[in-house]
């Protein structure tokens, strides 16, 4: 939590819970697939499947699908954004159980790839990123993180960990889960700032890393 | 970052609110004053484009209130009350056409910051440039609340929205005038306390009715609260106390009046009448 989260972020009305938020919810899941979409399923729970209507949180999550910040002029017209790019999208409500009433579960389809991401809005334009994959994770995305999949085997957090520690990083969270041991495993890594190419090459060289993505972090200035 | 932490801050308490959060999340102070002067010009220009303009919201229920109130002769005589009311319109009314604004702790709530900073500021003839340290003060009550209590409305209610962007409002007006740190704290106080149980109760869940008024009311609600800790009143209850005491009201109001528009305001027949209309007419 900054001083800039308190004063901000510039936007697009009218909430920055369900307009904000929903788009930085939607960016992140943009960032987890690595591209844009060619298709997008999404799942609105409890408040945001009954007041996001009048929020404007579909446009909103529609266009940070596309990549677009919550201070985007296009953010009012995104349906006709998403049809300029070639996006098809459907929404649906989702019981998603025991979360923060402001939560979106979305479900991301373009080129050979394909990722499924919960989050939630907890108010100001702040988000939280619970669920990739499946996972259990625990990010906000304005820090830059990293998140990486492979295959459960030991010295996994101490061979990537010392890759980050070479590059200088320092390490602000970081939280594994893995569906059973020597199963299929997540890595989620809040950074203090962002990786060099170089080590991110590295880490991608670990054979048992299958899938990683190094989000950016969103911008506050 | 507690209310009790910055009201024994050195005065202004804005720069110790500054220093410990750039140590924090490892900023420059220079460079978060640089951004607050942007949103300064930010809210400037919503401002503008809201006093200007009557077109109506996406329900048609707000739209010309800011332009009314800065068009109409000044029935009270009290030029800075109608200059802060009608800055704090003109940005909600531009928030509800979804138009861009700052958030400021949210977007619903986006007016009370700007129409008492800047309002008061354009009243004295204040300059832009000495507003930057009263936001950043702003930005660290709004901080400390959020430290025990939600500042949305569909999580505490519309006292953690509104009541947190007076408080906020409060103690930077506060510091504008000379306030020094327990005076600027105790202005945040007096406003929070004074908006304790307020219900989050908008028409259709729209961000319009009765949030743009809201933010007229509250805007002069924190030029008040700024006035009375000018003259050395304070919050009989210690501040974070009085935090305490919102978050408490907070979670045990129930959800239908927490933004759901499911109670009060937005459940009268005739909102609901007029949303029907509405439905009817978008067909």
């Amino acid at each position: 939590m900054s001083l800039l989260d308190m004063i901000g972020p510039v936007m697009i009305g009218p909430s920055s819970s369900h307009t904000a938020g929903a788009c930085r919810i939607g960016l992140a899941a943009c960032q987890l697939l690595g591209h844009t979409p060619e298709k997008a399923r999404i799942g609105l729970y409890a408040s945001f499947a009954k007041t996001g209507k009048g929020h404007g949180t579909h446009l909103a999550l529609i266009a940070g699908i596309l990549g677009f910040e919550p201070h985007d002029p296009r953010l009012p017209q995104a349906f006709q954004e998403a049809e300029k790019a070639g996006l098809n999208f459907e929404f649906h409500d989702a019981d998603l159980g025991n979360v923060h009433p402001n939560t979106a579960l979305i479900h991301l389809q373009g080129g050979q790839a394909s990722v499924e991401v919960t989050a939630s809005s907890t108010g100001g334009g702040i988000i939280e990123v619970i669920e990739v994959d499946g996972f259990k994770v625990a990010f906000d995305g304005f820090s830059p993180t990293l998140l990486l999949k492979y295959q459960d085997a030991y010295g996994m957090i101490s061979r990537v960990t010392g890759l980050i520690a070479i590059d200088e990083v320092n390490i602000a969270s970081l939280t594994c889960t893995r569906e059973k041991r020597g199963g299929t495993a997540m890595m989620c890594i809040v950074l203090d700032s962002g990786l060099s190419d170089y080590a991110i090459r590295k880490i991608a060289h670990i054979p048992e890393i299958s899938w990683i993505r190094m989000l950016p972090g969103f911008k506050r200035l | 970052m507690t209310l009790d932490d910055i009201l024994k801050a050195p005065s202004p308490a804005s720069q110790w609110v500054l220093d410990t959060d750039c140590e924090e999340n490892g900023l420059e102070p220079e460079d978060v004053k640089q951004v607050m002067r942007a949103r300064i010009q930010e809210m400037r220009d919503s401002i503008e484009r809201g006093l200007k303009t009557d077109a109506k919201s996406i329900t048609g229920m707000v739209g010309w209130n800011a332009k009314g109130l800065w068009d109409a002769p000044d029935a009270l005589n009290a030029p800075l009350i109608k200059r802060v009311q009608a800055y704090a319109m003109a940005v909600n009314e531009e928030n509800a056409r979804m138009g861009r604004i700052v958030a400021a702790p949210t977007a619903g709530s986006a007016g009370t910051i700007p129409g008492a900073l800047i309002g008061v500021a354009d009243h004295l003839g204040i300059e832009d440039e000495k507003l930057v340290m009263p936001l950043v003060l702003a930005a660290g009550i709004g901080k400390a609340i959020s430290r025990q209590m939600y500042i949305s409305g569909s999580a505490g209610g519309c006292q953690a929205e509104i009541g947190s962007s007076a408080a906020m409002a409060a103690a930077a007006v506060t510091e504008l005038l000379g306030g020094d740190s327990r005076a600027c704290v105790h202005a945040a106080a007096l406003a929070l306390m004074n908006t304790i149980g307020l219900v989050c109760d908008p028409v259709g869940g729209y961000v319009e009715v009765p949030c743009v008024s809201r933010n007229a009311f509250f805007a002069v609600h924190a030029v008040s609260s700024a006035q009375l800790a000018l003259a050395q009143l304070e919050s009989f209850i210690p501040p974070d106390e009085v935090i305490t005491a919102m978050a408490q009201v907070g979670r045990m109001m129930p959800l239908q009046l927490k933004e759901t528009a499911e109670g009060g305001l937005a459940q009268t027949p005739f909102a609901q009448g007029y949303l029907k209309d509405l439905e009817q007419s978008q067909k």
